[in-house]
């Protein structure tokens, strides 16, 4: 297939899942802090809180519903653009899809109607419940998207099917409870808990420094300081390094990002710097901490850590035997009941997608040169600068995000909000978690490079047959598209904040139970 | 593993869940995108604008799901389906895309500012948001029972030939006028017994009369070409519910009027066109009579006949190759592995019957017609 297809479909990909990624996780995290505050409000019954809880829940209304929008893309472009990859894993990717949908995407939605419109129309208890609905949708949601991600990570529980030439499920309970997909979703849960409460942090501090609406403003920042602790903690500590020791690809995306070309006696050093060199596969001028990252990446002090030399040596031996499967499929197709093709296709199935590697340099793999072999063998190491940066961008901002929610939980205990300081680096701070998700995203996906499902199936087999044409002109329209999107939402997100928590009262009057701001009230 | 529902079975009642689905689309997410459809000709003033709006403004966000499970289930059961169809009709699904990601930001967006030309633009993305993606699922209902040039090759890799102006004949023009009249008339009903009375119901009830005429008569028109003209196929040769899912070990053939073949075989399908024509008749009489109950359940009843009869006459076809006759999608070649179809009824059995719970009590709370008066009171209104 055209390579410029590939690329494009694969820009495509990227571009609007970043950007559904960019809502998403605000999203998330948002729905648990809303819950939180309205949990307060029914249990103090104090209206300060009513107006905190619905101020968070307008602006969580008009990030939800581009998350939304967005998300509509994402359903669909498996198929579009992705129509291989769909037919040969969907019998196991779609069920997580659908899953979603049944179980997370129903709830969220359905109960968001209410939590907005059923401020007049329910108890206080029967509101709280459907923003506990709200929350508990959206979580689930990241949980079932990521057991369909863990699963392209670390593909347990399927197998080919020559008879429908594609993987088919034969143990669901090993891809629900795929720990490469639980790892997954902790981390992203506990990323999106730090942006939201970064979002809530910032707006809060800017208050406080502009001197506005502070009743709101330190209830807000006192919730932000203590949930975005223990969030910046979970999404550190629980990252998603826990799977790295699983897989072949698993592994090589471990040795990528710390740019490990080869394998190191146990406990493995982490390099804190360096300076990686793709041409001469050797990283220069490195600065390592010892021990640390065998702990990080085997939790024991035994284990090796393995490097990219060895790891492409494996891989080698793999496509051999990869092309061996593919001669018996060869076999099986043109005589299905040939119980001798299918028992050698059996013997080597595992590796028929290491086997497929070769069809970038070659249509039929058994024609593969040893020179071409070793090429694509040196195809399953991905990006290693990209990957070596992007992950100490993402760690770095981690470990700024437990130090800055640190401080502010020792400001919001101390009841002292005049640190001007720190008001002020909370505010520059609020793009700091959205670049850290992002290049977690980019770390995640570019890292599964060259597959779209590890070992099972190449990404350059995975697209659509589409013309150029037809895919230029989807990601042009989507560009200016979401472009003026996000225009219109950051927008009406600043407008939002500017007006405040009691705006309503402006169009409406004053409401009956937040008629004034109790500046005093206490906790 | 042995499991206790038999492969052919478990497709079958994955292709009446793919009904389920679209029904529950059509049936909840239609009236909001025929509301959506109706806004510009049943609203005239910033008040009625709101107030139309505000009839759907809680619960189109959950409606709306249907359309993405669509997918999702689509991709679980009939991943051939999700695979060929959405990467065949690739322009129409962008457009289609596009102009739904429209609805989620018109509905939120609109109210945030007072500017009137900020909400007329707003208010044409609804429009939009409504209108084309009745149309263009109209449209490729029409290119589904014509059959989509696509064929699969020894890898079952798909390969689609035709064009995106390829997909606008005569006859799918009808199924995309047809499928824009019925939901047009469902949205007229919704606002029936959902609206204040006055101004927009009084126009709802006339654009809804035209387009419940408009729906008899092209349901009528398309039956007639479907009968007459040069559409259907047949499966040749021996066919193995339970084999694999394989489209390439199975035959085609065109055989023009094949899509009655059903009907002969058992007349009881017979009653899906005609509750698709007795819904609408009824419909009608409902606004005539502005019993608005009746005509809501007229016009679901419609939507539903029409769509189970374009499912039924197609049985066991879900999506027909017109090039390749060894390339045809059908129940028997076209789904997931028993294993999931069954791992997935399970879930759908579980969790479908929770949503139409909490459904049905979401819509309760919110019951009752939406007042231009609370439009001043009430803040949380768009």
């Amino acid at each position: 297939m055209d390579s410029i297809v590939i690329d494009l479909s694969r820009l495509q990909f990227a571009l609007t899942a970043l950007y559904h990624f960019l809502f998403v996780p605000l999203t998330i995290g948002l729905s648990v802090l809303l819950l939180i505050m309205e949990s307060i409000y029914v249990m103090t019954g104090r209206p300060i809180w009513r107006t905190t809880t619905r101020f968070w829940g307008t602006l969580f209304g008009i990030n939800f519903v581009l998350g939304v929008a967005t998300g509509i893309t994402m359903e669909f472009q498996f198929g579009m653009n992705w129509s291989y990859y769909s037919h040969y894993v969907g019998d196991i990717f779609g069920a997580p899809l659908a899953i979603e949908g049944l179980m997370a995407f129903f709830l969220e939605a359905t109960f968001v109607g209410l939590m907005f419109f059923g401020w007049g129309k329910l108890s206080k208890g029967g509101h709280l419940f459907s923003t506990a609905m709200v929350a508990l949708g959206t979580n689930l949601s990241a949980l079932w998207i990521l057991v369909a991600n863990g699963w392209m990570q670390n593909p347990v529980g399927a197998a080919f099917n020559p008879d429908t030439m594609r993987m088919e499920v034969v143990d669901f309970e090993a891809v629900l409870f795929n720990p490469v997909a639980q790892a997954k979703f902790v981390h992203t849960v506990s990323a999106g808990y730090v942006i939201a409460s970064l979002f809530v942090l910032g707006v809060s501090s800017f208050y406080l420094l502009k001197g506005r609406w502070q009743g709101v403003a330190k209830r807000s920042f006192v919730v932000a300081a203590a949930f975005g602790l223990a969030a910046s903690l979970s999404a550190v500590v629980l990252g998603d390094e826990s799977g790295y020791a699983l897989t072949d690809n698993q592994k090589m995306k471990l040795a990528a990002l710390e740019a490990m070309w080869r394998t190191e006696p146990a406990p493995a050093g982490l390099t804190a710097f360096g300076i990686p060199s793709v041409a001469d596969r050797k990283t220069h001028f490195e600065v390592k901490i010892p021990f640390v990252l065998g702990l990080i990446a085997t939790r024991s002090v035994n284990k090796p850590v393995e490097g990219i030399f060895e790891l492409v040596a494996v891989a080698q031996d793999r496509i051999e035997s990869g092309v061996q499967a593919y001669d018996a499929l060869q076999a099986v197709k043109a005589n299905p009941k040939d119980p001798v093709a299918r028992g050698r296709f059996e013997l080597h199935s595992r590796d028929l997608g290491y086997g497929l590697l070769l069809k970038r340099y070659v249509a039929d793999p058994r024609q593969a040169s040893p020179a071409q072999i070793s090429r694509a063998a040196w195809d399953t190491v991905p990006n290693v600068p990209v990957m070596f940066w992007l992950f100490r961008v993402m760690a770095g901002v981690g470990f700024a995000m437990i130090a800055l929610f640190a401080g502010a939980f020792v400001l919001a205990t101390r009841r002292n909000f005049d640190v001007r300081w720190f008001l002020w680096i909370a505010v520059l701070a609020m793009p700091l978690p959205w670049i850290a998700t992002e290049s977690g995203w980019a770390l995640s996906e570019i890292g599964r490079q060259p597959w779209a499902v590890e070992g099972v199936l190449p990404t350059f087999l995975g697209a659509s047959s589409l013309s150029v044409a037809q895919l230029l002109t989807t990601i042009v329209v989507f560009t200016l598209f979401y472009g003026a999107l996000a225009v219109v939402e950051v927008g009406l997100i600043l407008r939002t904040i500017k007006k405040g928590p009691f705006a309503e009262q402006d169009l409406f009057g004053p409401h009956t139970d937040s008629v004034a701001e109790p500046a005093r009230a206490s906790l | 593993m042995v499991l206790p529902i038999d492969y052919p079975t478990l497709r079958v009642i994955w292709w009446g869940l793919l009904g389920v689905l679209l029904i529950g689309f059509a049936l909840t997410d239609g009236f909001d995108m025929g509301v959506a459809a109706l806004l510009p000709f049943v609203a005239r003033t910033e008040d009625e604008r709101r107030a139309t709006i505000n009839t759907i403004g809680a619960t189109w966000e959950g409606n709306q799901v249907w359309f993405i499970l669509g997918g999702g289930a689509i991709f679980a059961a009939w991943p051939f389906v999700y695979a060929v169809s959405f990467s065949g009709f690739y322009l129409a699904m962008f457009v289609v895309l596009a102009a739904m990601i429209l609805r989620p930001v018109g509905f939120k967006y609109r109210s945030k500012r007072p500017n009137p030309l900020w909400r007329a633009f707003w208010d044409w993305a609804l429009f939009t948001g409504g209108f084309v993606p009745v149309l263009v699922f109209g449209v490729a209902v029409g290119n589904v029972l014509q059959g989509a040039p696509f064929r699969l090759d020894g890898d079952l890799r798909s390969t689609y030939t035709g064009s995106f102006l390829g997909l606008f004949t005569p006859f799918t023009l009808i199924s995309g006028l047809l499928s824009v009249s019925m939901l047009v008339l469902h949205g007229a009903c919704w606002l029936g017994v959902k609206a204040e009375r006055g101004p927009i119901v009084d126009r709802a009830r006339r654009f809804g009369s035209i387009a419940g005429l408009a729906s008899l008569v092209l349901f009528a028109v398309g039956g007639l070409i479907v009968a007459k003209g040069h559409l259907g196929f047949r499966l040749e040769g021996v066919i193995d519910p339970a084999g694999p899912s394989n489209p390439m070990r199975a035959l085609t053939v065109s055989a023009p009027g094949a899509w009655l073949d059903n009907y002969g075989r058992y007349p009881v399908m017979l009653l899906a066109p005609t509750l698709g024509f007795v819904g609408a008749v009824v419909a009608l009489l409902g606004l005539w009579r502005r019993s608005e109950p009746l005509a809501l359940a007229g016009s679901s009843t419609s939507t539903a006949g029409v769509i189970a009869t374009v499912g039924l006459s197609m049985f066991p076809f879900i999506l027909p190759s017109s090039i390749d006759p060894g390339s045809s999608l059908t129940v028997w070649n076209a789904s997931s592995s028993q294993l999931t179809l069954f791992v997935m009824l399970i879930a759908t059995a579980i969790f479908l019957p929770i949503i139409l719970l909490y459904t049905a009590w979401v819509y309760r709370v919110l019951w009752g017609r939406t007042s231009t008066a609370a439009l001043r009171t009430n803040p949380d209104l768009y």
